[in-house]
């Protein structure tokens, strides 16, 4: 409890604990310690206040993503960590919209980070295209979906939920749901 | 077994929802069977894949919310390196400056009209160039006096009062002018091109043609070498390009032109003695040799008729011939051969020139 009620910057090996344990404080104190930086090296080259929440947040799910999966690995402070990964993610967006001019203005010391960022895009494609196809799927099928595989509610509550009579019912409707999203996911490109 | 309970035995499977001999039973199929396996390990990816989708929406949720407690525009104020003093006021207040500026100048040209500065300007450049006037006639004086101290010149190098051209009729020093030019005359020089002056004297003159012989005198004259030119008895024809050398002023100036005319034009009559020419000539072209493009002697200037615009006349060259015979023998000392030989006929312009300059004088007359 003590650690959970602390405010300020929450020391690495916290964060990593913090975020295993899904705690919320702590990516919330993460989430604080090091926005103004990123903010800082945002609009100081070429961006805005969005552009920067965009990137940060990019870079808080490639970590999280990282220390979830369990190949994280720190080998520098957190804080270079991240702002390695924003820096990079920013100088990505800026020649894709032709305003990069060379050269920019650094605030920290930083690592080179290519390889995190291309992998984090592929689960960026997948992660759009999951969403696609939740869309295209439409009602009832969504919520069966997401309630039984997001959110983990059992085939009885669901039932009772959408009013099916018999459990079976309701199974053979999220089977079928089922295969159409996996139909609607690999369809697209 | 349809696909539908297939699935759920799967998901029972994945979920350890089985009991131990359930589970055994189903590893054993999942083992033999490469379909059912193959379809577990797809059914585990794709829920994966959902349920990474789940989370990730979920965490957006969570940092979004975060992110709506940081106030952002405050930050940016902030961290925003900020451009110097100078930047920043341009940029908030330029419109302003710029019309401060604006009035600030006129201002400031308003008073200087009104106050007559611009005015006095203009007045110190006129007194400025009345000084450099001043200073201009005091430096004229100056030159005067200096003059005035040098001893006076001799007559030779006096410009003389009235000056004409001539030109040789033989090498050893018989020249050919105009009779008005030596008219009245109390002593004559002649002046080479090269600026030897040399005296001479009049030994013949025909006022009805206009026509005078020259005989220098002075001891210092060397004879003259073959003359470059022949006299043209004949009539020469109008649309003749012609052209004449004479002393307008102190060098000597060609005059290039046309044969206009074959007869003169003496106020009221025409005068079948001369030819009209347009060349530009002045007083101090009379006597001067009218040449054709050959370097015949078709004619001698007579500048005196030139009150008719654009044109001038001179003296038909047989008259000249005419007028040489009847030099009374007893005043000719030495005789005057003229040449019959144009050594001019195929040189161009520039060569005739420089051939005949040293054959043309200029006369300079004294008279009280």
């Amino acid at each position: 409890m003590s650690k959970e009620s602390n405010t300020g910057i929450p020391t690495d090996s916290e964060v990593i604990l913090g975020i295993l344990n899904n705690s919320e404080s702590v990516l919330k104190r993460l989430y604080l310690a090091y926005f103004p930086m990123v903010l800082q090296l945002i609009i100081n080259n070429n961006g805005d206040g969005d552009d920067a929440k965009d990137v940060y947040q990019e870079a808080i799910i490639i970590l999280y993503n990282k220390v979830k999966t369990g190949d994280f690995e720190l080998s520098s402070k957190l804080k270079t960590y991240i702002y390695s990964i924003c820096r990079r993610l920013w100088l990505k967006r800026l020649s894709q919209m032709n305003r990069y001019g060379g050269d920019i203005k650094d605030f920290q010391e930083y690592l080179t980070v290519d390889d995190e960022t291309e992998k984090n895009n592929e689960r960026d494609i997948q992660f759009n295209k999951m969403g696609d196809a939740l869309k295209l799927l439409g009602e009832p099928c969504k919520t069966i979906i997401e309630d039984f595989y997001i959110n983990n509610r059992s085939m009885k509550e669901i039932c009772e939920d959408f009013g099916y009579t018999n459990a079976d019912n309701a199974k053979t409707q999220k089977y079928k749901c089922l295969q159409r999203l996996k139909k609607l996911f690999f369809q697209q490109k | 077994m349809s696909d539908n309970q297939l699935l759920e035995v799967i998901e029972k499977y994945l979920n350890g929802e089985m009991t131990r001999d359930e589970r055994a039973r189903f590893e054993i199929l999942r083992n033999e069977n490469a379909e059912i396996n193959n379809k577990v390990t797809e059914h585990k990816h794709f829920t994966g894949l959902i349920k990474q989708y789940g989370e990730r929406l979920e965490l957006e949720k969570r940092l979004n919310a975060i992110h709506n407690e940081i106030d952002v525009h405050a930050l940016e104020d902030e961290l925003m390196i900020q451009p110097s003093f100078i930047v920043r006021l341009w940029r908030n207040h330029h419109s302003k400056i710029s019309v401060a500026a604006s009035i600030a100048i006129f201002a400031v040209l308003c008073t200087m009209f009104f106050t007559g500065y611009l005015n006095n300007r203009d007045g110190n450049i006129v007194q400025l160039r009345a000084k450099i006037d001043i200073i201009g006639k005091k430096t004229d004086q100056l030159g005067k006096t200096v003059k005035s101290l040098n001893p006076q010149h001799s007559g030779a190098l006096n410009p003389g009062n009235f000056r004409g051209t001539g030109f040789a009729i033989s090498s050893n020093g018989y020249i050919v002018t105009d009779n008005h030019v030596i008219k009245d005359a109390d002593s004559v020089y002649v002046q080479s091109s090269d600026g030897k002056s040399y005296k001479a004297k009049v030994i013949y003159s025909e006022p009805a043609t206009d026509i005078a012989v020259l005989e220098i005198t002075d001891a210092s004259f060397k004879v003259l070498g073959a003359l470059p030119y022949s006299f043209k008895k004949a009539e020469t024809d109008i649309g003749e390009s012609v052209f004449t050398l004479g002393y307008p002023r102190d060098a000597m100036v060609l005059g290039p032109g046309f044969l206009t005319a074959s007869t003169g034009f003496n106020g009221t009559n025409t005068d079948s003695t001369a030819y009209q020419v347009s060349i530009p000539v002045n007083f101090g072209n009379s006597g001067g040799p009218l040449l054709d493009s050959r370097g015949d002697i078709i004619g001698i200037i007579n500048a005196k008729q030139t009150h008719v615009e654009g044109a001038a006349f001179a003296i038909k060259s047989n008259f000249l011939l005419k007028a040489i015979q009847n030099i009374p023998a007893d005043s000719l000392k030495k005789p005057i051969n003229t040449n019959t030989k144009n050594v001019l006929a195929t040189l161009s312009r520039v060569q005739q020139i420089k051939k005949l300059q040293n054959f043309v004088f200029m006369v300079k007359v004294y008279n009280q």
